[in-house]
């Protein structure tokens, strides 16, 4: 008995304590990365955004939380209940849980599993089930119009982010996720992160990942102008909080995995600042590229269906088909 | 050691439960998310196998994609829940044939089944544990059977090419998108001035 104990129980324990902290962190970041999103949305247009809860307006997302709790949940009639309540739980789920093999730092990791490129691509590929299930259980015309085309954009979209993952699981040699950001260190700083040799495929990435996430200019599945709000339609507090929160989960995972995969993790990008600690580079990396996506969605107009299906099969799958056949080469005879 | 049989029987358990439920729900699309939760405890077993590579392909594979296109088209389908209920007691005596003759298949192949031990001599890839199972996979897929893997691949490629021959519809009077063009396409090459004659049209 007291083999399993400390064979088992005590380890569960640790591990889920490590990850109730990696959790609580998380959606209090996610809180503010909210704010900073509209904030850098309204100083684009010119607003001042939310500034009235908190100074600067700061605990707005907290003000939001709250007013959506309490809020009345509305189930259409003929709606499936139980799908209906559990799309939102799956998307925030997946969502989060692929949180778990992103290394903050050296050795600061929940799992550090030797196929955690393959563990997030798989758990990324499930996060469209969350808004199928939705858009189907709703049982009205626009959220069931939303969720196919959110199908077809995010499997579309996933076979670029997989050739582009493939090429730099070339150039590093492992599916490793600490071993990509540790192939990227060298005494060139930020010269050796690999958004400099396969700088068409971190543009590829960065795009893909917008599709890939909903975010604008891929937002189709819930474009306003054509389906009012699409997968969400029928959705209202408690569980429209949980496709929010999904939604930013994910799309601050994309950020963290572009961070890992081009932008060199936690190295510094110059040797003279390595004594700053390398959590601290990896949350800066992964704020920019949030910065970038926040104003993407502030400056680009919405794609038309067409023109985005154009550009996932006839332009990124043929552009990134290239470049592993490239890399390839490269690495074959070159390295 | 119990802890992993534990897991073993969790996983099968919830695994054998929804694949009765796929068989079982009414709603065709119940049956489809009860395959998902099916292959998703086979996943699950994969990974206390050691497999993990095997298991997130089959989750990105089957789960991620496959699936969503069962879901796609089951989701379109309209199917009224109650004239499948009626319909199945006309189909009950062929249901049961087949039943019968895969459990009776089943229990031969049980009850003559030995096994071999000199399979395990001669297994083609080391067992030791000096590389990851990815690697394994990759060094005996891409080099004793690359063959094998390249008749698959050009088995999918014949089907793939198949299916779009079957739907595709090529109508030359169809008006079609050409992006090109649209960029190329100015004031001057579009626009001409015609001097009109009273009470005729163009």
């Amino acid at each position: 008995m007291d083999n399993i104990l400390s064979m088992y129980l005590y380890p569960a324990a640790i591990i889920a304590a490590k990850s109730v902290f990696l959790i609580t962190t998380l959606l209090i970041t996610i809180a503010f990365l909210l704010l900073a999103d509209r904030k850098i949305w309204a100083a684009v247009q010119m607003r001042r955004g939310p500034n009235v809860v908190g100074a600067f307006g700061l605990l707005q997302s907290f003000a939001d939380l709250l007013k959506f709790v309490l809020k009345e949940v509305i189930i259409p009639s003929k709606a499936d209940k139980a799908v209906f309540l559990l799309a939102p739980f799956v998307t925030t789920v997946f969502a989060i849980s692929a949180w778990a093999v992103i290394p903050f730092d050296a050795g600061i990791v929940l799992a550090d599993i030797n196929i955690g490129v393959l563990y997030i691509l798989a758990i990324s590929s499930l996060g469209v089930y969350g808004i199928i299930m939705g858009g189907w259980a709703s049982n009205s015309k626009y959220p069931f119009l939303g969720a196919l085309r959110s199908a077809a954009q995010m499997v579309s979209y996933e076979v670029s982010i997989g050739f582009v993952i493939i090429t730099v699981i070339l150039l590093s040699g492992s599916l490793n996720l600490t071993d990509i950001v540790n192939a990227q260190s060298g005494d060139y700083g930020i010269l050796n992160w690999y958004f400099i040799p396969l700088f068409p495929m971190f543009v590829v990435f960065f795009i893909s990942a917008l599709a890939e996430t909903n975010r604008p200019p891929f937002d189709l599945p819930e474009a306003e102008s054509e389906l009012v709000a699409g997968f969400m339609v029928e959705y209202s507090s408690t569980p429209y909080l949980m496709f929010m929160l999904g939604e930013y989960v994910s799309i601050v995972l994309m950020c963290a995995f572009a961070t890992i995969l081009f932008l060199g993790g936690w190295h510094a990008p110059l040797p003279i600042l390595d004594f700053i600690p390398g959590f601290v580079w990896f949350v800066i990396k992964v704020c920019f590229m949030f910065f970038m996506f926040a104003m993407v969605k502030a400056m680009v107009p919405r794609y038309r269906y067409d023109q985005l299906m154009r550009l996932g099969w006839k332009v990124f799958l043929p552009l990134s088909l290239v470049m592993v056949a490239v890399t390839a080469t490269f690495v074959v005879f070159f390295k | 050691m119990i802890v992993v049989s534990l897991l073993f029987y969790l996983f099968s358990f919830i695994m054998i439960a929804s694949a009765f439920m796929v068989i079982l729900s009414r709603n065709p699309v119940h049956s489809v998310l009860f395959l998902i939760l099916c292959f998703f405890n086979s996943a699950g077993i994969f990974l206390i196998l050691g497999a993990e590579f095997l298991a997130f392909i089959l989750v990105i594979v089957y789960v991620g994609a496959v699936a969503v296109l069962f879901l796609f088209v089951v989701m379109m389908l309209d199917v009224e829940f109650k004239s499948i209920s009626s319909t199945v007691i006309s189909y009950l005596p062929i249901g049961l044939t087949i039943g019968v003759i895969i459990l009776a298949e089943l229990m031969l192949v049980l009850f003559t089944w030995k096994r071999d031990y000199s399979v395990t001599d001669n297994l083609s890839l080391s067992t030791d544990t000096q590389y990851s199972n990815t690697e394994i996979i990759g060094l005996v897929l891409y080099t004793d059977n690359i063959l094998f893997f390249q008749l698959a691949g050009l088995i999918l490629l014949a089907s793939m090419i198949g299916a779009i021959i079957l739907t595709v519809n090529h109508r030359p009077s169809a008006k079609r998108q050409d992006i090109n063009k649209q960029v190329e396409r100015d004031a001057e090459s579009s626009i001409k001035n015609i001097d009109m004659k009273p009470g005729s049209g163009i």
